[in-house]
Formats: structure tokens, C-alpha cells, sequence
């Protein structure tokens, strides 16, 4: 009963979404007050029954109704409530509902809190949304029906593949998503503009708050499944370079240069129509990151539903959404405004740059994930691209990106000397400079590309803070008077200041994982020491014993590093679910601001149990990082969103004035 | 010019849709076989049951027969066995085994536990052969006419579907042959 409430909503929603989808764009070419303000009041209807219909396959999961295709394939009622529930999503069919949950809200939020933006503009941004989630809903009726029911109905469900069953899986998959479709808004907006035929300092200002947001939310997405990858996959690894990471990562990149280039199109009016082409391009990412997600074009563990005939509808709404706003680009392109004049050293140049450099990082990110597509299409070998691919390509543009980051921030608009913007870098260079010489001395010159990592680093993170103190004016007027500038600050400078120095903990994070990562494999019995990474480790004893759930091996070791410090416990775990014939790992980590020491346990041999332990140093401090991005997304989010809304009346003023 | 250049961003992005397109309709799963129409590779394997004789390249020659890598510790090897069990037990076709990255001990072992289909089975340990063989994982299944050519290889479980729809007439045209 409830499944078919879910798919009655369904279809409701679908049909909202088709006039949603028509009329506002009727109304704002004839500009028809009544057919513009609907798409509001769509948009909230639609979020409405997508909301109904997400809310009954949760009941479904939640109740274990295994008349419910999907709840008998992937949950089982013997499942903790937790994952019951999250398990709606750990399916194909329920992702998809999930992703059309999240379109919907961002629809609604447009609708509800977007008032300040002109009823025009409004209704055809609304009108773009209820296009694409018209195309998604049509995908879920008419080829992932999640309210399919199964007859007769199973005695036991097959329950949630044990690798998906964790807290990390609760909160990553949400988030992503929050991110990924939240970028149709970016989409929405840029489109609306090609249809409208202009755009310029406003339409930055009414776009960017939504545009942030998704950013803020993807930055959180990725982080938590690094993560979860991190402590669930087992080998201790927290990017793998694998196509469904690449597909989050590439969506981030574009949606990073889109939020740097929106603001030069708010400041100057310059590089329009090149904003309105990322914002495109970002949410095209979304998409084909889905679509490798679903079709199976390129294998991955992620991707757990392998049917082209999915494929080749997701493929159709890339080429119906992308394309489409790609050739109102081609024809519309001539008629928006080129913009301000700015000489070649001005802070315009360095976003030009940051843009330029992004792109093209996020392009080997794109031809390392469908390089081996291509080469199939010639005929020849099946290849993966590993980590060595990006090394040699990713490392060497992002490192210029490092580098330009601090230097831009100091520029000035239109026209500024780079002597002026050097000389306030230079506390970052001093920095930078004694972190290099610091780690070789202390090395004695072996480590090179260590010295070289921390030294960018120490660099972004000192020249980030220098944002912050040559607004304040630190030392350069009494104590008291920058404590005084410091409260009068924008939030949006403490946001970029934040996100910035994110980017520096990261560098450090990554290269102290990296550079200076030790492992060792080793079989241990119970009362055996080893000595590993300056730690003592011993292995007091192990159990064996089973849960409702699953069987488990479990191991009890101390480690303590020196004599008279006491020893921490480590207890991995290994877990073989009976229902689904598979087994995990939990690795046992113990984690801490210089390194992380990690944990596993194989499965007995006899009297010994294989043990294989990892270092990892600074490894903390890219989540931390990527902690401080989001944070300071959230910081100019807060103050921009405000500001847009202390302008509604003036920018009311314009839209009645055309 | 600067008409032209306005419709780049759309050939690059219909360029690319194409190339997904065509990767829809590319098998993920299809890895062709060199040695398709080849004869079998020499080789020569110890046995993986102590005491009964191992397997060489020479066996396969005289009838038509299946060559069936796998493994004690590959999971769908175990789901797959029955089924050669059933082609065993009836005596259908000839099959040889073998044993792939494995030990001698754990594949007894496993045979034991699971029954053993194979006329003869050799222990491929290093994986040696299986590379000359071009094996891409376990379970694989290579058909080997009269002559000890290669004539198909099938990647993955034999199931009773696969059976009756591919390999059965395969094997009944090849016995055919003269």
C-alpha cells in the first residue's frame, strides 16, 4: 500500500515537473506575471511529492516490506535501524530517488527563499530546474521503478552489501549528492541567462549563494568519503584515483574556478560568457559522474548497477541538458556584454590564471578517467590509468595553482604593480623558505620532495593568514585598533582566509602521507612484540565470536612508543556476513595530529593471524583541510547570502527601471 | 572566425557524447582471446593430487574437451563446480582442470571437499602457464577441439544457462568436425 503511494507520488511529481518545466518559460516570454510566479509554487509541489515518495521507500526499507524488490535485494530486517534506513540509498533505484529528492530541494529553496531574485530571471532558472528533474523522474518511472513489487514475497531480504554498512555511508553518499545535483543551480542560472540574453553583476549575485552552497556541500561529500574509504576499504589509502572519486573530484574542480570567475563577473563584469560556460560544464560533470556511476561504461567498486540501458537514458538527458544550453551558447554568446579592460598584472589576470590552470587540471582528471574508454573504442588492450598517470600530470599543474593562490589575493583590479603584491608575500616566502631548509637539515638532504611539499604548504597556509593581518593591519597600528578591524571584517574575508589555509593543511596532509609513509606485513600470535615506526607493538589475544549480524575475528594488541609512556589498544577486526557470503575488514586506527597508526587483521593460519600495519604521518591534516574549505564556504555563504538580501530592494529598483 | 569559434565548446561536447555512446555498446566484459584458432600453448603441470599424473598441453589432443582454470580460493569456481560436476557425471565432455595460483594442498583439499570433475588436473602455482594461456581470472574455461586448438574461451562461470546456449552447440559442431 504505502510502495504504491510512493509511485502515485511519483507520477504526480512528474506531471508537476512537465508544467513546470513549460509554463514559467511561457510566462516570462510574454511576461506573464501569473504563468512566472507558478514555477514557485511548483517547485514547492514538486518537492513536496518527491519528498512523499522518498519518505514511503524509506517506511518500505525501515519495515523490511520484502514485496518491495528493492528492500528484499538490499536490506534485511536482522540490519540495525541505522542502516535500514540508509540502506534506501545504497541501492540504485533509491539513489536515483535521492537525487531527484535533492533537485527538488534545491528547486524549492529557489523558490521559497529566492524572492530578491527578478521574477524573470526566477522563472526561468525554475523552469531549467523542472527540466532536469522531469528527465530524472521519467528515469525513475520508466526504467528504476524503486516501488516495483516482488511476487510472491521473499521470506529474508539479501541485506546491504556489508562494505556500504557503516556510519561513513550514512552521512558521505547525502552529501555528495547535496553537492552534485546542487550544481544544477549553477546550471539553471547560467542557462537561464543564455535564454534571457544577458547577465552581469547581479545575476553573479543571485547565483553565487546557491552555487556556494554546493560547493560547500560536495567539499564535505568527498572529504567524508575519503574518509570512509580510508578506514573501511582497508589498505589504508585515501584517494584511489578511481573513476566514481575522479566523477566527485572534476564537478569540484569546475565548481571551484566557476566560484572564483562568478566574482570578477560581480566585481568587473568581465568574463561572462566564460562563467556562463563553467556553469554548464560543472553540472555536465554532475552528470556524467552519475552516468558513470550507472551505466558500467568504466568498471569500478562503486559502481554496483551495471545496466546500458540506464546508460543510454542518462546519456540522452547529458546530451538533451548539455548540449541543448551549449548551442543557446553558440547563438546567444555574441550578445553578452565582453566586459572591462584589465591590464596584464591585476587581480583579473590571476583569476584568469587560477581558471585556466583549474580547467586544465580537471582535464587530465578527464582524460585519465576516459582514457581507457578510448583506447577500448580504437580496439586496443583494456588499460587502467593508476596513480603514476596523475603524478605525472594533476601534481605538476596543481602545483602552479599553489603557488599563484597566495600572490593573487593581493593584486588589485584592473591594474597593479607585482612588486607591491610580492612584497606582501614575503612573510609566506620566509616561511616557506625555512620549512624546506628546516626538513633537509634535519634529513641531511634526503628528502627532497618532502622539504619541497611542506615548504608549499608552510607557504599557503602563512600567506592565507597574511590576507587576514594586512587587513587588519597587524603591526602597522596599535594592538587594540586590529582586534577593533578584525570584528569589523566581513565574514566573506575570514572565508576566504579559511579556505585558502584549508588548501595549505591539505598540502601538508598529502605529503606527509605520502613521502613519509611506512608499512609492514607480519604474521603474529598472541604474547609476539614487533617493533613498527618507533612503536612496540604486542599482541595480547584474539577472539572469535559472531553477532546477529555477521561472524568476526578480533585481535587485541598494545602498541606504546618508549617505555614510559603508556600503550594505546588496538583491536581490528575482521567480519564475514553470512547472508551476503562476503567478508570486511575494520581496520583498528589511532589517530593524532603528527600520524596515524593503522591496523589490520587477515584471517587465521593455524596459530598465527597476518597483521599488516601502516604509518601514516600528517594524514589528519587533509580532512582538516578539507574541513577548513568547507568552513569557509560556509563563512562567505552566510555573508553574501545576507548582503543579497540587503540589495533585494535596489536590485527591485533595476528590474522595474527595464 | 569568431562565429566559427562559438560552436567549439559544442563539437568537443558532441565529440565526447558520441565516444560514451559507442562505450555503451562495448562489452566491459568481452576480452577477446589470442588464441582463438591457435593450438594450445606447451606446457607441462605437476599434479595437484599426489600420486595421479599432472596435466601437459599433449593431453588434450584426440577429442574434443574443456580446460578449466580455477582456484581454491576463488568464490565463483566453488558456485560454478557443480555444474561441471553434472557435465562430469554424465559424461558428457572430457574435462581438465587447472589449478590456478594455488597450492598443491589447498586444491586437494578443495577437490575433496567438492568433488572432482577433472580427467586431469595440473598445478599451476606460478601462474605461468596461465599467463602464456592468456588467462584473465578465475574461473575461465577454454574449448579445445580434436587437433588441440583453441576455439573459444569462456571468462567466468559455466553456469546451465551458459551451457545450453553457448557451449553446447559449440561442443556438438566440433564433434562434428572431422
Amino acid at each position: 500500500m504505502i510502495a504504491e503511494v510512493g509511485r502515485f507520488a511519483l507520477i504526480l511529481a512528474f506531471m508537476i515537473s512537465v508544467s513546470q518545466a513549460i509554463l514559467p518559460l511561457i510566462g516570462a516570454y510574454r511576461n506573464d506575471r501569473r504563468l512566472m510566479s507558478f514555477a514557485d509554487a511548483a517547485a514547492q509541489a514538486q518537492f513536496f511529492f518527491v519528498a512523499v515518495a522518498f519518505a514511503c521507500l524509506v517506511y518500505c526499507f525501515v519495515t523490511s516490506d520484502y514485496s518491495v524488490e528493492v528492500v528484499a535485494a538490499n536490506s534485511n530486517a536482522r540490519m540495525p535501524l541505522l542502516y535500514r534506513v540508509t540502506g534506501t540509498w545504497g541501492n540504485h533505484e533509491g539513489s536515483m530517488l535521492l537525487w531527484s529528492f535533492i533537485l527538488a530541494l534545491f528547486g524549492a529553496t529557489i523558490g521559497t527563499f529566492g524572492k530578491a531574485i527578478p521574477n524573470r530571471l526566477r522563472a526561468r532558472v525554475l523552469s531549467v530546474q523542472g527540466i532536469i528533474g522531469l528527465g530524472f523522474l521519467a528515469f525513475i518511472l520508466f526504467t528504476s521503478n524503486p516501488f516495483a513489487r516482488l511476487f510472491p514475497a521473499p521470506i529474508e531480504g539479501n541485506g546491504l552489501n556489508p562494505l556500504l554498512e557503516d556510519p561513513g555511508l550514512a552521512f558521505h553518499p547525502p552529501f555528495l549528492y547535496l553537492g552534485y545535483v546542487g550544481f544544477s543551480t549553477a546550471f539553471s542560472f547560467a542557462a537561464a541567462a543564455l535564454i534571457e540574453g544577458g547577465a552581469g553583476a547581479a545575476w553573479a549575485r543571485y547565483a553565487r549563494p546557491w552555487i556556494l552552497a554546493a560547493w560547500i556541500l560536495l567539499t564535505v561529500g568527498i572529504c567524508g568519503g575519503s574518509i570512509w574509504a580510508y578506514y573501511e576499504l582497508g589498505w589504508g589509502g585515501w584517494w584511489g584515483w578511481d573513476p566514481v572519486e575522479n566523477a566527485s573530484l572534476m564537478p569540484w574542480l569546475l565548481g571551484t574556478a566557476l566560484l572564483h570567475c562568478a566574482l570578477v563577473v560581480e566585481r568587473r563584469q568581465a568574463f561572462i560568457r566564460w562563467t556562463l560556460l563553467l556553469g554548464v560544464m560543472t553540472f555536465t560533470m554532475s552528470l556524467v559522474g552519475t552516468f558513470v556511476v550507472r551505466s558500467g561504461v568504466l568498471s569500478s567498486v562503486h559502481a554496483f548497477a551495471l545496466d546500458p540501458a540506464r546508460g543510454v537514458f542518462i546519456l540522452g538527458l547529458i546530451v538533451v541538458a548539455t548540449g541543448g544550453s551549449l548551442a543557446l551558447y553558440a547563438i546567444r554568446s555574441s550578445k553578452l556584454p565582453i566586459g572591462e579592460p584589465f591590464g596584464l598584472v591585476s587581480r583579473e589576470t590571476s583569476l584568469l590564471l587560477n581558471n585556466v590552470l583549474i580547467v586544465s587540471a580537471m582535464a587530465t582528471v578527464f582524460v585519465g578517467t576516459f582514457y581507457p574508454l578510448f583506447i577500448d573504442l580504437i580496439g586496443r588492450d583494456k588499460i587502467s590509468v593508476g596513480p603514476p598517470f596523475y603524478a605525472l600530470t594533476f601534481v605538476p599543474i596543481a602545483i602552479p595553482i599553489l603557488v599563484v593562490m597566495v600572490v593573487g589575493p593581493f593584486l588589485k583590479w584592473r591594474q597593479d604593480r607585482l612588486a607591491s603584491a610580492l612584497r606582501e608575500t614575503r612573510p609566506a616566502l620566509i616561511a616557506a623558505v625555512l620549512t624546506a631548509v628546516a626538513i633537509l637539515a634535519l634529513s641531511l638532504g634526503t628528502q627532497i620532495p618532502a622539504a619541497l611539499g611542506l615548504g608549499l604548504a608552510a607557504w599557503i597556509a602563512v600567506g592565507s593568514l597574511q590576507i587576514l593581518f594586512r587587513r587588519i593591519r597587524l603591526g602597522r597600528v596599535a594592538f587594540s585598533e586590529s582586534v577593533r578591524l578584525a570584528f569589523a571584517l566581513p565574514r566573506s574575508t575570514y572565508g576566504v582566509v579559511a579556505a585558502h589555509l584549508g588548501i595549505g593543511l591539505l598540502v601538508a596532509g598529502i605529503t606527509g602521507s605520502v613521502f613519509w609513509k611506512e608499512e609492514l606485513v607480519l604474521a603474529m600470535k598472541p604474547g609476539q612484540v614487533t617493533q613498527f615506526a618507533g612503536y612496540k607493538i604486542e599482541m595480547l589475544k584474539a577472539e572469535v565470536g559472531q553477532t546477529d549480524d555477521y561472524e568476526f575475528q578480533r585481535g587485541f594488541f598494545s602498541a606504546a612508543m618508549g617505555e614510559d609512556r603508556s600503550p594505546i589498544l588496538l583491536i581490528p577486526e575482521l567480519r564475514f556476513y553470512p547472508g551476503r557470503q562476503s567478508e570486511t575488514t575494520e581496520a583498528s586506527i589511532r589517530s593524532g595530529p603528527i600520524a596515524n597508526l593503522y591496523m589490520n587483521m587477515g584471517e587465521q593460519n593455524g596459530e598465527t593471524w597476518p597483521v599488516h600495519l601502516f604509518y601514516h604521518p600528517l594524514v589528519v591534516w587533509i580532512w582538516i583541510g578539507a574541513f577548513f574549505m568547507a568552513l569557509g564556504g560556509a563563512l562567505s555563504w552566510s555573508n553574501g547570502r545576507l548582503r543579497s538580501l540587503a540589495r533585494a530592494p535596489a536590485s527591485a529598483k533595476i528590474a522595474a527601471a527595464e | 572566425m569568431k562565429r566559427i569559434a562559438v560552436f567549439i565548446p559544442l563539437a568537443i561536447f558532441a565529440g565526447f557524447a558520441v565516444a560514451l555512446w559507442l562505450g555503451l555498446s562495448n562489452d566491459p566484459t568481452h576480452i577477446p582471446s589470442v588464441l582463438i584458432d591457435k593450438p594450445m600453448p606447451p606446457f607441462e603441470l605437476a599434479p595437484v593430487v599426489p600420486g595421479q599424473r599432472g596435466l601437459s598441453h599433449a593431453d588434450l589432443k584426440g577429442r574434443v574437451s574443456l580446460v578449466n582454470v580455477f582456484g581454491s580460493w576463488c568464490g565463483v569456481c566453488t558456485e560454478e563446480h557443480p555444474t561441471l560436476m553434472k557435465l562430469a557425471a554424465n559424461r558428457t565432455i572430457a574435462i581438465y582442470g587447472i589449478d590456478w595460483k594455488d597450492t598443491p594442498a589447498d586444491g586437494a583439499k578443495w577437490l575433496a571437499e567438492h568433488g572432482d570433475p577433472y580427467i586431469r588436473v595440473g598445478n599451476d602455482e606460478t601462474g605461468r602457464t596461465a599467463l602464456d594461456l592468456g588467462v584473465t581470472g578465475a574461473p575461465e574455461t577454454f574449448v579445445v577441439d580434436r587437433n588441440g586448438k583453441v576455439r573459444y574461451k569462456q571468462i567466468g562461470a559455466i553456469t546451465d544457462t551458459v551451457w545450453h546456449d553457448t557451449l553446447a552447440p559449440l561442443v556438438a559442431k566440433l564433434e562434428a568436425e572431422r
